[in-house]
């Protein structure tokens, strides 16, 4: 009896002993391998009389199970210490930074973005994309608009004109989106539904005029349509577009060759601390300039005036981004400095939708 | 168009305030610009008495002055005038004046020690003038106490109206009133004109001489003589008029005509009869013949324009400046006055063509009044004899003024289908008949007389305008307009502008920001980039460096580029979605997508990093750039050609053409040449790809938006590596394309993942390592399967291009 509360002792001992895996294996095998102690004392049970074999067997096999225990619960031990020597030994920095994701550091340029809000708000009127050459003839550009030649509208526009070709013809760099309206006319029969945002150019340049900046034009013609149903969209475009309940506009007579009545149109809006706000305050801002299409251009575009009416407008993308997102000077969104991109461009996932929203902020 | 308040009041009886003049002139499209009441900026301005001037005890160039402002004690006031001195008049703003020309309110202040009350001003103080040498002094009969502006003809408010072009009859302050009182904001006040007979032929005759074709340059030219007129300065209530407007008096002859300019619309000219040799002819002037005109410049004329010339040679530009020599000064007594029609279009060519900018050329380019030709001439004799005496010839007209009779038909509900408002039709004709049109009523429509002032009016729609415009634009109410088809509407995009929108935003989530750069470049920058023909050149660009429509976009990233380089961001990467031309065709110009990416704005790595290092980008990066584009775009990347060297400004070792074929080219990538950076002085490395959008296949119209059924294999995939070792000529696609050859169907995927030269390569060649995935369909591969598959593989790419297994 006294001899196995040794062996269990010294055992016992042996594995809490045990320093690693290794050593704790080794002590397993002496003990309980083929050829281990304990292993030797349970083949002695086969050679004992059953009343030998009935007092020793339990106390045999019991110092087995405890023995096997021992180790099971040492080895635990053991394992849990290797694993938290091994992950103190794996800690890293966290402190460390990540790059900034490509997707955030992208950027779409406001006119881009202003685009497909426009183009999103009209599209849902009802109204097709329209587009045309940024080159364009003068019957294009001016004549077929109803702008007599030498007339002192045409001065209006400070065009820049190409070399005449062998014909004494010039084309030139459009000066506004409405030639886009004639071949549109000419192209397809009515009812017109176009917007057409694009590149137009003016020999001007100062902190509000670009020699190219961009227009947004309307268009529509049928057999109904007047002032008011116009009246209504632009309310409608504008509320939509600035992101605001309410728009007073103010629409005041005025004139261009291609329309007639012609008008140009005011938002209300409160100018305090150099930051412009729709919706309030008692200034003024000219957003636009519109009207009835001109009989004339109708005709021109092979178009019975006394059938078919129609009505156009047209405004400045760049204004209605710097009116909408604050920039102040036309003159950077041509410059491409990464510095006014990260600031004022959009995420390349800030998709304009109806349903979430024109801008996401 | 500038006008006086109490000018307009010449013809506009209304008891309206100024206010509301305004406001109502920009309600009918006579947009007011500025409105200057120096009467009510000036109002605490009087006049002074000046007691006492003594020498300051702390300054020496400062006086004390004691004021008699006429009322009250005299007032201390501290002056640093020189020409201050006892016993002046002056103009006196006592302490709380905001003074305009300084723009700050005056306090009581203390002086170097003396207190000072209020200020004596100077006419720059005022903003009257620009003198700030000394203050204003007053002569001797102005009464002490009174409003400086009142007694100074100060207090008239200057209206500035933008004027559209289309409105001639408002170059007129008459004409202004008219359109005011059909606005009913008063009565116009009839303008008698009498005729005056005169005694006798000019002693100067005109004669025009045109060929039948040219007759329209001048229709009618009307000259009368007076003689014996005084032509001293002008009555004073001219004078403050025309200065107010900007104009500066010359003498009375000359001002006259000014003044008829702006009152009547009605531009004149005046000739000295004593300088004017023999008998005058209108005429297109001589190539070569010279002009010094009234504005002190000499001008050289060709064929093209019209000029009134005598024997000495010409004497006027017709319709835009008189000249110097036949001018009138004070010493004229004997004067031609020259009332004529000129050709607007002829008028508008030769007024840019010199750049002479005149009250006259500004009406006869928009369209003067022709009925009105000889009524002026007798308005302004008259005024001539008023204010200078003199006595009046006959009048000779040479040529025949023009009818201009314009008859409309017009719908009276016409108003209602054009604007969608109901304007009764007794409203409408009031509206006409007080701008001057004339009505023959038919109940349902009218036949519209239009007068001979409003050329601009052609048609119906003139007339809509007319009356929308008295009635109120913004009379006009929003209707909601009806959708063309009921229900969710349909998309609205055309391929093309699809994958314009797409591919602006995949370059963005890519990493690169969107630049928009200007279409046109600098002609250097297009040679280099395959532009600058002179079907793409401006004649008249805005800055040397914009002069050539852009061949590519890639200069103008590069110039972005640059900008960020010399402004401290020396890793960039745009991108850049829009036109570009080939010729000035509209097919000529396509949209094309392009990046750039400079030193470490890579397309795996940004920047220094410390887990990727600071790799700086290669023609890779613009290859992955350029076909994850592609593949956003539905290009079936699968059949484009990769063919090795791009275009001129590429680097020919490490860039590429893409195509479908040698017809079919949609772009390039790689890295930018080293002799083309140099040339545009720009430092790499850098590289770039641009993809042509219209060239892009159209994807396959499919019937329906189902996909193609999904069959997951049912064994698993085993991956073989494979290294080889091959010729460096070779192209590592083709050994992908000989490994797939192998078996098309069990090989499913050729993945190159290790590439290798030096060490135990050859110099001549590279290893390159690809992983082969070979998908089972029919049962698991036995080990046999495999190695009989490894050798077909390796015989396959050996024998399509030379390589051999590495050892």
């Amino acid at each position: 009896m006294s001899d196995f509360t040794t062996i269990e002792t010294n055992l016992i001992n042996e594995i809490n002993a045990a320093a690693d895996e290794p050593a704790l294996e080794a002590v397993r095998v002496a003990a309980l391998g083929k050829k281990g102690s304990i292993s030797e004392l349970l083949k002695t049970l086969g050679k004992m009389t059953p009343g030998e074999r009935k007092e020793k067997g339990p106390q045999i096999n019991g110092l087995r199970d405890r023995v096997t225990a021992a180790v099971a619960a040492r080895r635990d031990v053991l394992e849990q210490a290797a694993l938290a020597t091994r992950l103190a030994a794996e800690t890293v920095d966290v402190s460390l930074p990540v790059q900034e994701a490509p997707e955030n550091r992208g950027r779409i340029h406001p006119i881009s973005q202003v685009i497909d809000e426009i183009s999103t708000v009209f599209g849902d009127m009802g109204f097709h994309i329209a587009e045309g050459p940024d080159i364009e003839t003068d019957f294009y550009n001016f004549t077929a608009l109803n702008f007599a030649v030498g007339h002192p509208a045409r001065e209006m526009h400070d065009t820049f004109f190409m070399h005449p070709d062998a014909n004494g013809e010039r084309k030139l760099l459009r000066t506004h989106t409405s030639p886009v309206q004639i071949r549109t006319m000419l192209a397809q029969k009515p009812p017109i539904r176009i917007v057409v945002p694009g590149r137009t150019y003016r020999h001007d340049s100062d902190q509000t005029h670009t020699p190219m900046f961009h227009q947004v034009e309307g268009l529509v013609v049928d057999r109904t349509s007047h002032l008011g149903h116009m009246k209504w969209i632009l309310e409608e475009f504008c509320k939509s577009f600035f992101e605001i309940d309410q728009i007073k506009m103010r629409f005041r007579p005025s004139f261009f060759p291609f329309t007639e009545p012609s008008a140009e149109v005011d938002i209300q809006c409160s100018r305090k601390g150099g930051e412009i706000r729709f919706g309030e305050g008692e200034d003024w801002l000219e957003i636009l300039g519109c009207g009835m299409v001109h009989p004339n251009v109708l005709r021109n575009c092979g178009l019975d005036p006394d059938e078919f009416q129609g009505f156009a407008w047209g405004m400045g993308i760049d204004r209605i981004a710097m009116l909408k997102y604050g920039m102040s000077d036309l003159r950077p969104f041509f410059e491409a400095d990464t510095r006014w991109l990260d600031h004022y461009g959009f995420r390349p996932l800030d998709l304009p939708t109806l349903i979430g929203g024109l801008s996401l902020t | 168009m500038k006008l006086t308040l109490s000018w307009l009041k010449d013809y506009l009886e209304t008891d309206a305030t100024l206010d509301g003049i305004v406001d109502r002139l920009t309600h009918i499209g006579l947009e007011v610009e500025d409105v200057e009441d120096k009467g009510k900026l000036l109002e605490p301005f009087t006049i002074a008495y000046v007691l006492d001037v003594k020498q300051h005890p702390n300054a020496d160039r400062l006086h004390v002055c004691m004021v008699d402002t006429g009322s009250g004690d005299p007032v201390q006031v501290v002056c640093g005038a020189p020409n201050a001195r006892t016993g002046m008049k002056a103009v006196f703003s006592p302490a709380g004046t905001y003074i305009p020309g300084k723009k700050i309110t005056l306090g009581v202040g203390v002086i170097r020690g003396v207190e000072s009350r209020g200020m004596l001003c100077s006419g720059m103080e005022l903003e009257i003038s620009d003198d700030h040498t000394g203050i204003i002094e007053l002569p001797d009969d102005a009464p002490v106490g009174k409003s400086f502006a009142e007694w100074a003809g100060l207090n008239d408010p200057v209206i500035d109206i933008n004027l559209t072009p289309n409105r001639p009859d408002c170059t007129s302050i008459y004409g202004i009133a008219r359109d005011l009182a059909a606005a009913g904001l008063g009565r116009l006040k009839p303008l008698h004109i009498k005729s005056i007979a005169g005694e006798g032929k000019p002693p100067v005759n005109v004669t025009l001489e045109f060929a039948p074709e040219d007759a329209r340059l001048c229709p009618a030219f009307a000259l009368r003589l007076v003689s014996g007129v005084n032509n001293g300065p002008s009555p004073d209530w001219m004078q403050r008029r025309l200065k107010a407007i900007g104009l500066r008096p010359i003498n009375l002859l000359v001002d006259i005509t000014n003044y008829l300019t702006y009152d009547q619309g009605r531009p004149l000219h005046v000739f000295d009869l004593k300088k004017v040799k023999g008998a005058l002819v209108v005429r297109r002037a001589r190539d070569g013949e010279k002009l010094l005109a009234l504005d002190g410049r000499e001008y050289v004329f060709d064929h093209d324009a019209v000029v009134i010339a005598d024997d000495n040679g010409i004497e006027s530009i017709g319709g835009i400046m008189g000249g110097e020599n036949s001018g009138c000064d004070e010493t004229t007594t004997d004067v031609l006055i020259e009332s004529a029609l000129w050709d607007p279009i002829n008028i508008a060519q030769t007024g840019r063509r010199t750049g002479i900018i005149t009250d006259a050329r500004y009406r006869f380019e928009r369209g003067v009044d022709p009925a009105f030709c000889v009524p002026g001439l007798d308005m302004a004799t008259r005024m001539v004899m008023e204010f200078g005496g003199g006595e009046p010839s006959e009048i000779i007209v040479a040529g025949k003024v023009p009818s201009v009779k314009k008859d409309i038909d017009y719908p009276w509900s016409e108003a209602k289908r054009l604007t969608g408002v109901d304007v009764p039709k007794d409203r409408a004709s009031a509206i006409l008949l007080g701008l001057g049109f004339k009505i023959e009523d038919h109940r349902d429509t009218a036949v519209i007389h239009v007068p001979t002032w409003r050329p601009d009016i052609e048609g119906k729609a003139d007339i809509v305008e007319e009356i929308i415009r008295i009635v109120g634009i913004n009379k006009v109410e929003s209707k909601p307009w009806p959708r063309l088809d009921a229900g969710v509407p349909k998309p609205i995009l055309t391929l093309l502008q699809r994958r314009t929108r797409l591919a602006k935003r995949s370059l963005a989530a890519r990493g690169l920001m969107e630049a928009v750069t200007y279409s046109f470049i600098s002609k250097n920058d297009a040679l280099l980039f395959g532009g600058g023909a002179t079907a793409l050149e401006l004649a008249n660009p805005i800055a040397a460096d914009m002069s050539d429509m852009r061949p590519s976009l890639l200069p103008g990233l590069l110039r972005a580029v640059e900008h960020n380089v010399v402004h401290g961001q020396p890793d960039v990467a745009l991108f850049e979605v829009g036109q570009c031309f080939t010729g000035d065709e509209p097919e000529d110009q396509t949209i094309r997508a392009a990046g750039v990416r400079r030193r470490l704005a890579g397309a795996r790595s940004f920047g220094r990093d410390w887990r990727n290092g600071s790799e700086p980008v290669d023609a890779f990066d613009a290859k992955a750039d350029v076909f994850a584009l592609m593949t956003e775009l539905n290009v079936p990347v699968g059949g484009v050609q990769v063919v090795p060297g791009g275009p001129d400004w590429l680097h020919p070792g490490r860039s590429a053409t893409l195509r479908f074929g040698p017809k079919t080219v949609i772009g390039w990538f790689g890295e930018l040449h080293p002799a083309v950076l140099k040339k545009m002085d720009i430092k790499g490395p850098l590289v770039a790809f641009e993809l042509t959008l219209d060239a892009l296949p159209p994807p396959k119209v499919k019937p329906t938006k189902v996909k193609a059924k999904l069959t997951i294999p049912e064994f698993h995939p085993v991956v073989r590596d494979f290294a080889f070792v091959l010729g460096k000529a070779v192209a590592a696609a083709d050994l992908v394309r000989a490994v797939r050859a192998a078996d098309r169907q069990l090989i499913t995927g050729v993945e190159v993942f290790d590439l290798y030269e030096g060490g135990h390569v050859g110099p001549e060649e590279k290893s390159v390592a690809v992983a082969v995935t070979l998908q089972p369909v029919e049962r698991t591969l036995t080990d046999a399967d495999i190695e009989a598959l490894s050798q077909k593989i390796v015989a396959e790419v050996h024998e399509k291009t030379g390589a051999t297994l590495r050892a």
